[in-house]
């Protein structure tokens, strides 16, 4: 988070009515709120996971998640493991205690974590579009049940219909996974834009264009829907966040997919096999500092999206 | 002021009993929908145990009717539907004879107390740093460090566990690393008891209130703002008050109020957040009573559990929305 302060000496710039020149830079930054330093730091952590993904795949052997691949419990280069062995770059991030490369498990692991979460969130947010503006436009009955459900919806708690769930049908796929998961996050989008789309239905310019003639559709996707784009991509993130947290939370009980290395399953695994009093840090480590990164990322692009649709946040 | 109107409390009610019924009733169904047969999947534990069953068509319709699945499905729904709702889930299949209620109730105490210390926790030190972030007195340095304290908003507190336990736990050896106190004392209303407790409970609160605070701290920072430009606040620096008295009597008072009904979207995710905490710490609270469930694939534990979790998520934001008019007399239902 930026905090300079408003006053702070800077040589001025000559023309410019005693500004000083990181005044004016401000003063420029408000023309285009997109660049914000929060959104493009939050957008590079995440991108550089999707690079990890994406470029770990061809310059590493992702075969190295199956058990076996290299001698067990080796540690991390640079580091010597409980019986004095020092890490070699042919695990570069270790092993676990069945020889499952880490640097391996996370190339494979981490994306899967994101698909889940996009995924889901996209359909959660598709859902969420469709009744908040079913909810906002047409009212009467249509609105009481839509508000009526997000109400109820909203506070249960996913993680724990989803435990019965798996619990019942054991082992299941990671878009099975999202799509259950979508289930549980279309309850803010939908009350989000029900109260955007209230409030906006009275506004001169939908009055403007009811009175032109333009269809409901026309007004719904083209005259509203692109005022509600910051808001959406706001709420489109946090529901990102949900739903890693949720599929992690079902990972790290031992559900949740369990032919398809992911990073919530690398975290049970190593607890359940005493990773943390056995000294073999990087095993649950690696895993929880890459997750961490990566909601850090998605907090900070939340946080910058806050500033870019409330610029009472900004600081000047 | 603080009369609630009926129209408000029916209204909210419907609410409750509501997700109360959809919860129970998706626990209900989500296994009847796999085509899991909970008669042969208890036969084929009988079987494992005892390498083979005499009679087993003959136990098979025993189990179903002791199950009560030769009922018509609505009769079943229905059974069910009042057994939850009193609060009797049956017997747990793992540790057989034990009913799944007492198994709860024991467990139930430990999730509570843990989840309110958290919440008071984070919710005083959350709104307090909110409201420092936007204070103009507030000194230089804590104007940097409380954002970048905030950094950790939004991870799990799994991970934040995870990462405590070992500095803490293992390489430092300042806390114990799991269990609810130490194998020395004697559980009872006892100072070594109620010490030892705070002393295991530490780590897993402090995971929690670590990835929590952020939370109400930014959504305090955002209505602090909005008090900071009010005339109130304005006439109240005019006066010449002194800043910390306009700070908590002028500004934090009038801004901390909708934080209150932020814990309603917020309960369920803390809720589920600490069931893996607990499990990490080997609390005995719902966590590990539901990790250890889904280990012996003990169902009627895990519905159990889930349902108990679900009715008191539900019931705390049915207490919050109704204790709001009484706290903001601005707030006036059915105006």
């Amino acid at each position: 988070m930026t905090m300079q302060n408003a006053a702070a000496p800077e040589t001025a710039a000559p023309d410019m009515g005693g500004l000083t020149r990181r005044q004016i830079k401000r003063m420029k930054r408000f023309d285009n709120p997109w660049r914000n330093p929060k959104l493009i730091w939050g957008a590079a952590l995440l991108l550089g996971i999707v690079a990890l993904g994406l470029i770990g795949r061809i310059f590493w052997d992702t075969d190295m998640v199956f058990t076996g691949s290299g001698l067990p419990r080796q540690a991390p280069v640079g580091f010597e493991n409980i019986r004095g062995q020092i890490g070699t770059w042919a695990h570069p991030l270790g092993t676990d205690v069945t020889g499952k490369d880490i640097l391996a498990l996370l190339i494979v692991g981490a994306p899967n974590s994101l698909y889940v979460g996009v995924l889901a969130s996209l359909i959660g947010m598709s859902i969420g579009i469709f009744l908040g503006f079913s909810a906002g436009f047409i009212g009467g009955r249509t609105d009481d049940v839509i508000r009526v459900g997000s109400d109820v919806m909203i506070t249960i708690p996913p993680l724990l219909i989803l435990v019965v769930f798996q619990a019942a049908y054991g082992d299941i796929s990671l878009t099975i996974m999202a799509i259950l998961i979508a289930c549980f996050v279309w309850q803010s989008p939908t009350r989000l834009i029900r109260a955007q789309v209230l409030s906006m239905r009275e506004s001169g310019y939908v009055h403007m264009a009811r009175l032109s003639g333009a269809s409901t559709g026309h007004i719904m996707f083209r005259e509203m829907l692109p005022n509600l784009v910051p808001y959406l991509f706001g709420s489109f993130i946090a529901n990102v966040t949900t739903s890693i947290v949720t599929a992690v939370g079902l990972e790290v009980l031992g559900l949740g997919p369990q032919r398809v290395p992911t990073l919530g399953r690398v975290i049970y695994d190593a607890i359940n096999s005493g990773a943390l009093i056995q000294n073999l840090w990087w095993w649950w480590g690696i895993p929880t500092v890459l997750l961490a990164v990566m909601f850090i990322g998605l907090l900070m692009v939340n946080l910058g999206l806050d500033e870019v649709s409330n610029p009472r946040l900004r600081r000047l | 002021m603080g009369r609630i109107p009926a129209s408000y409390l029916i209204n909210r009610l419907t609410t409750l009993v509501l997700t109360v019924l959809i919860a129970a009733t998706l626990i209900w169904i989500i296994p009847r929908l796999s085509g899991l047969d909970p008669a042969s999947a208890a036969l084929g534990r009988m079987a494992a145990g005892g390498g083979s069953v005499a009679n087993a068509d003959q136990i098979l319709t025993q189990l179903r009717e002791s199950f009560g699945l030769d009922q018509p499905l609505i009769v079943q729904y229905l059974l069910y539907i009042w057994n939850t709702v009193t609060l009797d889930f049956g017997l747990s299949t793992a540790s057989f004879p034990t009913p799944v209620a007492s198994m709860i109730a024991n467990a139930l105490p430990w999730t509570i107390g843990l989840m309110l210390v958290s919440l008071i926790i984070t919710f005083i030190i959350g709104n307090l740093l909110g409201a420092l972030m936007v204070w103009e007195n507030t000194p230089r340095i804590w104007k940097v460090a409380i954002p970048s304290a905030m950094v950790f908003t939004s991870i799990p507190p799994i991970l934040s566990g995870l990462l405590l336990m070992y500095v803490f736990s293992t390489q430092l050896r300042w806390f114990p690393l799991s269990g609810p106190y130490g194998l020395n004392v004697e559980p009872g209303w006892t100072l070594d008891f109620a010490t030892s407790v705070l002393y295991h409970g530490f780590l897993p609160a402090l995971s929690i209130v670590v990835v929590t605070f952020g939370f109400w701290a930014l959504g305090m920072r955002g209505l602090m703002i909005t008090v900071q430009g009010e005339d109130y606040t304005t006439l109240a620096k005019a006066k010449g008050l002194r800043p910390r008295y306009i700070l908590y009597r002028y500004m934090i008072r009038n801004a901390i109020l909708p934080q209150i009904t932020a814990f309603a979207l917020k309960i369920g995710m803390l809720v589920a957040g600490q069931v893996l905490v607990e499990r990490i710490f080997a609390y005995p609270g719902m966590g590990k009573l539901l990790y250890d469930a889904i280990l012996t694939q003990d169902y009627p534990v895990i519905q159990g559990v889930s349902f108990v979790i679900i009715l008191m998520t539900a019931v705390a934001v049915f207490l919050v929305d109704l204790i709001y008019p009484f706290i903001d007399p601005r707030i006036r239902h059915g105006g």
